[in-house]
């Protein structure tokens, strides 16, 4: 199959979005939202993998003796994988304060804000 | 010149850490002059930038300029839409400090600066989304916009609804800026570029003849992240949720340019990514954006005439505003771009201007409930002016700039749609009206509660304890904003300049001419009647626009449940993608 | 759980699935030889003397990215100072004494020196192997938090002075920033990489202002990690709600 890795990531972000929608937890809540940035990972580096590739580090190869697979991927999949952290410690801090206020965190038992 | 434009980025960045640095040792006063220092220095930078903006700056950062039109670098742009957003964005934000000015409770023991640092990130990140030429960099200024929003939205942790709208916040503009990830990474498979312009030219020389499922899954991956900030319909249920709770000063700022942001991402994606034969072709863009504005405004409208949470109140009629502002974008004229850009800059002022008054109340009074304030704010007349005044800017009364840019608007969407503009600006701004009526001059009987509702009674007010008399600059900084939107309506040349700028930039470059016509200012007069009408009717019979029995399901949708927000997040990138599917099976 | 949210779960997940699907069948196929960007890239790197092209792409290439993932982080920590600060209705405890398993202590006392090392080591070599100050700064604070798995949270405040940390983060900030202004200074772009001689390739020196940059970022996240951490930790060990509210 050529297109796997594409699929993979495709199911992993509705997966997360379904626990998302779904959960009755805040904190699973925010790993959900985890999961669906993981398949941002999966995406990008999938669409940078080059056949029989290595990693495009040139301190023990020597340059053009092997492919290489996209650099550029792996710096944005870095970045990525920074936003995801920070977001999560964030959404975090949030839910433990939201913990303290409402004294759940449960989305069903939250009836501060609506209409 | 151009070397320039990233220190719209780096200068508030730097001063944001500088007084993170220094915080545990800077008094206050010294952190606030700080902050206008920087804020205003950034401030002055873009207006310098703007005016030397023609023809339009480009800036590849790194000095790694184009080789063969091949390039490794980010580019950011300096044109008149992204150098205007910036302007904006930074006078805005010197009026929110100025507004926090010594009042703002700050109870941070060591951290004098914290929450000045904190907007000033917003600011450079607001700055830096705007300048963005590159599809990564505006998702890293994207995301940099709203994480700093989450922090100053839950900024108040004692109240429990700050918290909660927060949270909702966080989650559901996270997961749309994964989404607009997924859809970069799915256009960098395809084209192997990163630069707007570059993939744009690569769908192009890609595509088979027009776009495929790709293009259409990125284009509705891309545009649901920026919808979801834009707060159109069905991906808005986070706005009020989070602006009736942040503190106002960051209100003024989420309210008054960030979520216009999410409209101007729109324009500049389109216009340089999926505009061409290869991308999205235009008659579904346009249905897209009209059916979903709509939509947008009309919801907007009806939720905002039902609030009694004041800022609340305010939320909505944004929704309703950035309705009005992507169907304009929507029918992809130079006029209707030219409307929306001199829309938006009125809308600004006004609407930062009315979220200072609300805020003007809560210190005052502890509470933002149209009912419990009912007659309590006699004495405030400067207020009680302010707000009726924005309100009427709201409502598009000519000469204010929300008029000008309303009528022109108007002019170029025509037909039906028109009544769009009138009947949600008029609403809006009726809701408005009522609030003044009752709270400023307890007109009418006390309202009836409803069933299912915020109310916005004991709050906390955002300065150290309840304010007896209303410091100068509270009073100072609306009026301010107030004027600077109804400059721009009648300072006689600022439209035409606004109109080149923005046609210089996108438009295929066709100059128009923006001004006043004759029906432009009989439809906001009009919409102003209609919404004093409106008013006039809620105070002296309030049985009659009472909630009927239709807008309860709509009221329950706005559930507060975050699980509600994603599935309807979801629901609504399946729309858009059904929205854009004819052109996409007809090539 | 209500039928409406089930419904449109259903109905917009299964769009967004059938939309993704579409989407991945018309992709390059997985491993393909086209990537323009990339070849570039690694081109780019190799004419500055990077050895580590990720690290050409972070810190030079697109070290404006960098600068807007290093604010999410500056960002994201003043948000948590701001969001786990003391309520008015807490107060603080002394965290009490806690008894350690003495092979975890072992253990511990034992890893925290050369986790700290590895860590430096990562951050040092960011331009010539894989790694750099994203991922070194994490291992660094880390190890230090191997302190409070060893002994107690009391002994992690005593080699944690949090305002020092809280400093350094901004510090390192500043510093990215500066590196970046200066270019500007000098008459080219920002960030650019143009001030320092590109060294030898393959060498601790080689890459212009990469090390430099990388050094900042390292400084920044390590510092920043501690803080967040020390945040986290603080609501659990130290903040207490008062009584009867």
């Amino acid at each position: 199959m050529h297109i796997l890795p594409y699929l993979v990531a495709a199911y992993v972000f509705v997966t997360g979005c379904y626990g998302l929608a779904t959960s009755r937890n805040l904190i699973h809540a925010v790993g959900c939202l985890a999961v669906c940035q993981s398949a941002t990972y999966v995406l990008l580096l999938a669409v940078g993998y080059r056949d029989g590739a290595t990693a495009p580090v040139f301190s023990d190869i020597a340059p053009g003796s092997r492919p290489v697979v996209d650099p550029v991927v792996q710096a944005l999949t870095l970045t990525d994988i920074v936003v995801g952290a920070t977001v999560t410690a964030l959404l975090l801090a949030l839910v433990l304060q939201i913990a303290k206020r409402h004294g759940t965190v449960d989305p069903d038992e939250l009836r501060e804000l609506r209409g | 010149m151009h070397h320039l434009i990233p220190l719209l980025v780096a200068v508030p960045l730097l001063g944001a850490a500088l007084l993170v640095a220094t915080g545990r040792v800077l008094p206050r006063i010294a952190a606030e002059i700080t902050g206008f220092v920087v804020s205003g220095g950034t401030a002055a930078l873009a207006v310098v930038l703007l005016l030397n903006s023609e023809p339009p700056m480009v800036e590849w950062i790194g000095g790694w300029l184009p080789v063969g039109g091949e390039s490794v670098g980010i580019l950011v742009v300096g044109d008149g839409p992204a150098l205007g957003m910036a302007t904006a964005v930074s006078l805005l934000t010197l009026a929110a400090l100025a507004y926090a000015w010594r009042y703002f409770d700050e109870p941070l023991g060591g951290h004098s600066g914290a929450f000045t640092a904190l907007m000033l990130v917003f600011q450079g990140a607001m700055c830096g989304f705007a300048i963005a030429g590159d599809l990564f960099n505006a998702f890293v200024f994207f995301e940099l916009m709203s994480v700093v929003a989450y922090a100053l939205t839950g900024y108040r942790i004692d109240e429990a609804k700050a918290v909660q709208g927060a949270l909702t916040f966080g989650v559901v503009n996270s997961l749309g800026a994964y989404a607009m990830l997924m859809g970069i990474a799915l256009l960098y498979a395809r084209t192997g570029e990163l630069a707007m312009t570059k993939i744009g030219r690569g769908l192009d020389a890609t595509g088979h003849g027009g776009p495929d499922a790709l293009v259409l899954a990125s284009f509705v991956l891309v545009l649901t992240g920026l919808l979801v900030k834009a707060a159109a319909v069905p991906f808005h249920f986070w706005l009020p949720d989070a602006h009736a709770v942040a503190p106002t000063p960051v209100c003024m700022l989420l309210s008054g340019v960030m979520v216009e942001l999410g409209a101007y991402g729109v324009w500049r994606v389109y216009g340089t990514v999926f505009a061409g034969p290869g991308g999205i072709p235009a008659a579904d863009l346009t249905r897209a954006l009209v059916t979903l504005g709509t939509l947008t405004a009309a919801i907007g409208a009806v939720m905002c005439w039902y609030q009694r949470h004041i800022k609340r109140l305010l939320a909505y009629s944004t929704v309703a505003h950035t309705g009005l502002f992507l169907v304009g974008l929507g029918i992809l004229t130079p006029e209707g771009d030219d409307g929306v850009a001199l829309y938006i800059l009125g809308h600004a002022g006004v609407k930062a201007a009315l979220f200072a008054c609300a805020g003007v109340l809560l210190d005052r009074f502890g509470s933002v409930d149209e009912h419990a304030l009912h007659g309590q704010a006699r004495r405030l007349r400067a207020t009680g002016v302010m707000f009726a005044v924005g309100a009427l800017g709201l409502a598009g009364l000519p000469p204010f700039g929300t008029a000008l840019g309303k009528s022109v608007t108007e002019e170029a969407v025509g037909g039906p749609l028109t009544l769009v503009f009138v009947a949600a600006s008029a609403i809006t701004a009726g809701a408005v009206l009522r609030v003044t009526a009752r709270v400023f001059l307890g007109l009418g009987p006390r309202p009836e509660d409803a069933e299912y509702e915020t109310s916005g009674s004991d709050e906390e007010p955002e300065t150290s304890g309840l304010l007896s008399r209303i410091p100068d600059t509270m009073t100072t900084v609306p009026a301010v904003l107030l004027a600077a939107a109804f400059a721009a309506g009648v300072a006689p040349g600022f439209g035409a300049v606004v109109a080149r700028s923005v046609n210089e930039a996108g438009s295929g470059g066709a100059h128009v001419f923006v001004h006043w016509t004759l029906t432009g200012v009989l439809l906001g007069v009009a919409s102003s009647v209609l919404a004093v009408a409106l008013a006039g009717l809620a105070v002296t019979r309030p049985g009659w626009t009472a909630a009927p029995g239709w807008a309860a399901p709509l009221r329950r949708l706005q559930s507060g449940h975050v699980g509600d927000y994603v599935a309807w997040l979801l629901m609504g990138a399946t729309v858009l993608g059904a929205l854009a599917l004819p052109g996409v099976l007809g090539s | 759980m209500n039928r409406l949210r089930l419904w449109l779960l259903a109905v917009g997940g299964a769009g967004l699935a059938a939309l993704l699907v579409a989407a991945c069948l018309d992709l390059p196929g997985f491993g393909g030889r086209r990537h323009p960007y990339g070849d570039r890239a690694v081109q780019a790197s190799l004419a500055r003397h990077t050895a580590n092209t990720i690290s050409s792409v972070n810190f030079d290439q697109r070290a404006y990215d960098t600068l807007g993932e290093m604010s999410i982080l500056f960002a994201a920590v003043l948000g948590c100072v701001v969001l786990l600060r003391q309520a008015r209705d807490e107060h603080r405890d002394r965290p009490e004494p806690a008894e350690v398993a003495r092979p975890v202590r072992r253990y511990a006392l034992l890893v925290l020196p050369v986790a700290l090392v590895t860590g430096l080591y990562v951050v040092a070599h960011g331009q010539l192997s894989p790694g750099g100050g994203f991922q070194g700064g994490v291992v660094a604070a880390t190890a230090l938090h191997l302190l409070y798995l060893g002994a107690d949270y009391g002994a992690l405040e005593r080699v944690r002075p949090l305002g020092v940390y809280e400093t350094s983060d901004a510090v390192a900030v500043c510093a990215y920033l500066v590196l970046g202004l200066a270019s500007v200074l000098a008459g080219t772009a920002f960030l650019a990489n143009t001030l320092l001689p590109y060294g030898t390739f393959n060498t601790l020196s080689s890459g212009g202002t990469v090390p430099l940059l990388n050094a900042a970022i390292g400084m920044e996240v390590a510092s920043a990690v501690v803080v967040l951490l020390a945040h986290f930790l603080d609501q659990a060990v130290e903040i207490e709600e008062e009584q009867g509210s």
